[in-house]
Formats: structure tokens, C-alpha cells, sequence
């Protein structure tokens, strides 16, 4: 394997930590109770950490004079490389924790296989994440079960939240061919296997209680792999880029 | 200072020997420095005295988050953004600390809340200015947080119990915040371009007499600072603190490069301390009312979050509710 099959998969989960992390600094001062707007920033928190680290490694392989910070806040949105569903709108706590769920349990797949990376960077950045994502998808599975065992109104929501996020779940069940290369050659966590880990955490909490499980997505021609975002990216950057494209010569 | 102009509801502050068998003991333990405790006698002014101070002190911490919620998703580099996330995530924290300590003598935590979203409950006039630049999150961190730790250094020696026992937990992270301020505008002013270095300034203008009114009235203007004085619930006055900040503050801007908005600050070697202009008090007042640049705006957000939460909290409470009954049954 070269080293710059590494870079495509390291955007994925920088990226994709980063958008996430960029959604929840949204939701700062607009949380349902103040044990969330300190529980919302802390996810951010470790997200944005994440990002930085597999940011930082990328820029390194790259090698081209950008760095971490170049790549989060100058890259347009077809260089992007974040999963779709995390660039999606917050709506409601329903949709949020629905998305973070979803999320939190790909996530926590991907990191449980990337700790065994013979890439000891790799490695060292997961079991790191880890610990903090096995926090996180405690957290959003609980906020599932609550809202989807709680109140009608509750209930209602999520029956709402789930059908509208589920297509970009294609891309969590689904790696593309690099990943599988990398996989193969003990670098990068087994799409399958992240694939079957995340439906079964998603069957397990949804069945607890008792919310339907929509059949598995199907493509659907945008790719945040590909850097075919829907149209929420292009916003979220022009906010989140605002400053160092406005400043480019400035050091903050 | 985060709470401004509370209310004591006592017009003269009583001798010993006026005082009831209870008031007196209780007025002794507080010259011993013997600090009150939740399940202590207390005056009732005295119990809601200190629930208007640490309420006004938590609502400070919560509407305190927007100004700089305003920035967190402009933050403008990785290190930055995680430094802001981590100071709002305590700030919420802070909110909660203070909250606990309130409801130790008694107040319940939503009623106080809905104080606030009616417009009944203070919070520190400083939140009520908008933040227009990125320079404002380091001015905030240095010179809001800073005047915050004026204050609550010493309240960490106030009469009662637990807000002394918050307060020495919020300094230590309010510290290390406000270093970091100090820190975002050195390097701005040290390595920035020009348009960063008038950023600052421009951030400082704006935000150095708001900072200042944080202490709350001139002393002659302090109605009820004589009995919280005398109850140690504070321990130094408004003018005295805000003193000991510019005294402390002026140098710091002066290692900045920069300058304050106020011709008349220049050190006086007689009395030892700096010299500086008179506060706009109509503005201070006014802001005070709820006539302040933001003040409809931050009480409005407040009120929405809480009131858009109403079902995600219900549904916490019937779920609860469903497993408590699953694992009775």
C-alpha cells in the first residue's frame, strides 16, 4: 500500500468528526436543558479533537505545506470527504441525537477495528478516540431510547427523525474499494465488518424500544466519500471558513 | 463581578443588641468567620439575599454562553475553536455548580429559571453587549472573566458555605480561561497583521467600560451593599474591586500595545493606584432595565431553548418513570 491510499481514508474520519463536531457547537445555548449544552459541547469537543489528530496525520502524508488547520478551513466542499449524514441540518433533538446516534454507533465500529491497525498512528489515535466515543454512543443510544420510549410527542419525533436520515446510512454499511484494500492489508477497519457491528447496535437499541427498523438504504448518487455532498455543506464551510479565507494572511 | 445590584430588603443594618437570640448567634458565627451551612439558622433576608445573588451568579454563567456561542462555529483554527468549546462546556458547568448552591437554601431551580424568562431575575449587564469580531472572544476571556475573578476571589471567603466552596472551583477554571483570552490577543497583536491589531482595539473599545460596570454601582449608589457586607456575603466593596481590576488590568493592556477608551486613566503615585473616568451610570442603568443592546435578544434565546426542550425533557421524565415501573414490577 502507498501511503497516499492512507490520505483519502484519514479525510473520511477527520472530516467526518470535524462536520459532527461543527453541527453540535450549533446547538450552543439552544439545548433542551443545561446537562445538555454541557453534554452537546463535550461531544463536540472530543470530536473536533479527533479531527485535529487525523487531520494533523493526513497533512503530514500530503506533505504539499498545509496542515491541519489549511485543511479544515480551506478546503472547499468537493474536498470534503465527511459522510453525508453528518452534514445534515440539527432540526429538532430528535433529528440530533438520531444522527449522533447513527453516527456514534459507525463510529465506535470503525474505532474498535482501527485500534488493531498496524499502522501504530492509527492505532494510537483510535484507542484514544475510543474511550470517548464508547461515551458518546452510551449517551446518544440513551437519548434514542428515551425519546422513542417516552412521551406520544416524543415518540412521534423519532418516527420522524429515523425515515429522514436513514438513506445516508448507506454510506455507513458500505465502504469503498480503498477501505476494503486497506482493510485487507491490516490498516483500516473492515467495511463488512463496521457494516454488521453498526446494524447491530442500530437493531439492538431501536427493538429496545420498540422502534421500527427501515430496511437497509440504497445508493443514491451523492457520495461524501467522492466529495458529493448534499446541498448543507456548501453553508456549514462558508460559516465555519469565514475568518482565515477573509484573513488569509493572518495568524490566529 | 456576575451579580450586580442585589437586593438585600433591609433598609439599616441592626446592632447586636437590636437583634433577636437567633440573629445574634447567627451574626456572631459570621464575625468568627465561622461559615453557614445549609441546615444552619439563617435570617430569612439573609436566605434570600444569597438566592438572588447566586441565581443571578448561575443565570450569569448560562446567558453568558451566547456571546460566545456566537463565535464557536466561526472559530477561526482547530486550536482556537477547542479552547472556546472547552470554556462554554464550563461555563454550563459553572451554571450548574452555582444552581446546586442555590437550591441548598430552599429555591427550586426551574422557578428561578422562569425568573429569568420573565424578566423578573438578573444576569451580569456585560452579556447584554454583542460580540462583533473574533477579537471579542479574547476580550471576553481577559477582561470579562478577568473581572469575574476580581470578585469571586473573594467570594471564595463568603459567609456561606456552599457558594464559598463553588467559588473556589469556578476560579481555577476561570483563571486558566482568562490566560487564554489574554493569550488569543497577544497573538494577535504580536504576530497579526493590521486588520487583526485593529481588531483588537476595536474589540477593547467596545468592551472596556462594560467590564468595568460588571462591579455593579459606585459605593454612594450601593444601597444594600452595608448588610451584605455585614453578612460577609461580600467581603469587599463595589469601588474597591473595581479598583483592584484596573490596577491589575493596565498593565496588562499596556503590554498589549494597546489603550483604553478613557483619557483621564493615568497612574496617581500619591494614592498608588490608577486614576480613571467616570462610568456612564445612565448607561449601566439602563442595560440594568433590560434597555441594553442585547438584552431582548440573549432572554429571548434562553427562553426558546427551554421552552422548545419542554417535550425532550418530558419524554427523560416518562421514560424514567416507565423503568422505575418495569424494574418494580
Amino acid at each position: 500500500m502507498h501511503k497516499h491510499d492512507l490520505i483519502p481514508y484519514l479525510l473520511l474520519l477527520g472530516d467526518s468528526a470535524l462536520i459532527q463536531g461543527q453541527r453540535l457547537c450549533e446547538w450552543c445555548g439552544h439545548a433542551p436543558a443545561i446537562e445538555e449544552e454541557l453534554a452537546l459541547m463535550n461531544v463536540g469537543l472530543d470530536l473536533v479533537g479527533q479531527a485535529r489528530n487525523w487531520l494533523e496525520y493526513a497533512a503530514e502524508l500530503l506533505d504539499d505545506g498545509r496542515d491541519a488547520d489549511a485543511l479544515a478551513f480551506r478546503r472547499d466542499e468537493r474536498a470534503y470527504r465527511n459522510l453525508l449524514l453528518v452534514e445534515q441540518p440539527n432540526g429538532d433533538f430528535a433529528v440530533s441525537m438520531t444522527k449522533q446516534f447513527l453516527y456514534d454507533a459507525w463510529h465506535y465500529a470503525v474505532l474498535q477495528g482501527l485500534v488493531e491497525s498496524r499502522d501504530e498512528r492509527i492505532a494510537g489515535i483510535a484507542a484514544k478516540a475510543l474511550k470517548e466515543v464508547t461515551y458518546h454512543l452510551r449517551r446518544s443510544s440513551e437519548w434514542v431510547q428515551r425519546l422513542g420510549g417516552g412521551t406520544d410527542e416524543s415518540r412521534r419525533r423519532m418516527l420522524e427523525a429515523i425515515p429522514a436520515l436513514w438513506r445516508f446510512t448507506v454510506e455507513l454499511t458500505a465502504g469503498s474499494d480503498n477501505e476494503v484494500q486497506l482493510a485487507q492489508a491490516g490498516i483500516a477497519a473492515d467495511p463488512a465488518a463496521v457494516g454488521a457491528a453498526w446494524l447491530k447496535q442500530v437493531s439492538a437499541t431501536f427493538e429496545s424500544v420498540e422502534l421500527p427498523l427501515p430496511k437497509a438504504a440504497s445508493h443514491f448518487y451523492l457520495s461524501g466519500r467522492q466529495g458529493l455532498h448534499s446541498e448543507h455543506l456548501g453553508l456549514l464551510l462558508a460559516e465555519m471558513q469565514f475568518l482565515p479565507r477573509a484573513y488569509p494572511d493572518a495568524t490566529w | 463581578m456576575y451579580a450586580q445590584l442585589v437586593e438585600t430588603g433591609v433598609k439599616r443594618v441592626k446592632s447586636l443588641e437590636e437583634m433577636s437570640f437567633d440573629e445574634r448567634n447567627f451574626q456572631e458565627k459570621i464575625d468568627a468567620e465561622i461559615k453557614i451551612e445549609a441546615k444552619n439558622w439563617m435570617p430569612e433576608a439573609y436566605r434570600q439575599t444569597l438566592i438572588r445573588q447566586i441565581s443571578q451568579h448561575a443565570h450569569s454563567e448560562i446567558v453568558g454562553m451566547l456571546p460566545e456561542g456566537n463565535w464557536v462555529t466561526r472559530a477561526p483554527s482547530l486550536k482556537r475553536k477547542l479552547q472556546l468549546m472547552a470554556k462554554i462546556q464550563d461555563e454550563a458547568g459553572h451554571g450548574l455548580y452555582l444552581y446546586s448552591a442555590m437550591e441548598t437554601l430552599g429555591a427550586d431551580r426551574d422557578e428561578e429559571i422562569a425568573k429569568l424568562h420573565s424578566g423578573k431575575a438578573k444576569y451580569s449587564s456585560i452579556f447584554n453587549y454583542p460580540t462583533l469580531s473574533w477579537a471579542d472572544m479574547g476580550a471576553v476571556g481577559w477582561l470579562v472573566d478577568g473581572a469575574a475573578i476580581v470578585n469571586q476571589v473573594v467570594l471564595q471567603r463568603t459567609s456561606y458555605g456552599p457558594y464559598s466552596r463553588a467559588m473556589i472551583r469556578i476560579c481555577k477554571e476561570e483563571s486558566f480561561h482568562q490566560r487564554q483570552g489574554y493569550e488569543l490577543l497577544l497573538t494577535m497583536m504580536r504576530e497579526g497583521t493590521q486588520a487583526q491589531k485593529d481588531m483588537v482595539q476595536d474589540a477593547i473599545n467596545r468592551l472596556w467600560w462594560p467590564a468595568l460596570m460588571m462591579f455593579g454601582p459606585s459605593d454612594e449608589h450601593s444601597p444594600n451593599s452595608a448588610q451584605s457586607m455585614a453578612w460577609k456575603i461580600k467581603r469587599q466593596t463595589n469601588d474597591e474591586l473595581r479598583q483592584r481590576f484596573i490596577d491589575q488590568t493596565v498593565p496588562q493592556l499596556e503590554l498589549l500595545g494597546c489603550t483604553a477608551p478613557d483619557p483621564d486613566l493615568k497612574w496617581n503615585a500619591e494614592r498608588g493606584h490608577y486614576d480613571f473616568g467616570e462610568i456612564q451610570w445612565d448607561e449601566f442603568y439602563e442595560v440594568i432595565k433590560g434597555n441594553g443592546p442585547c438584552n431582548q435578544e440573549r432572554v429571548a434565546t434562553r427562553r426558546k431553548a427551554i421552552e422548545d426542550g419542554a417535550w425532550v425533557r418530558e419524554a427523560a421524565v416518562a421514560y424514567a418513570r416507565k423503568q422505575q415501573n418495569k424494574n418494580a414490577a
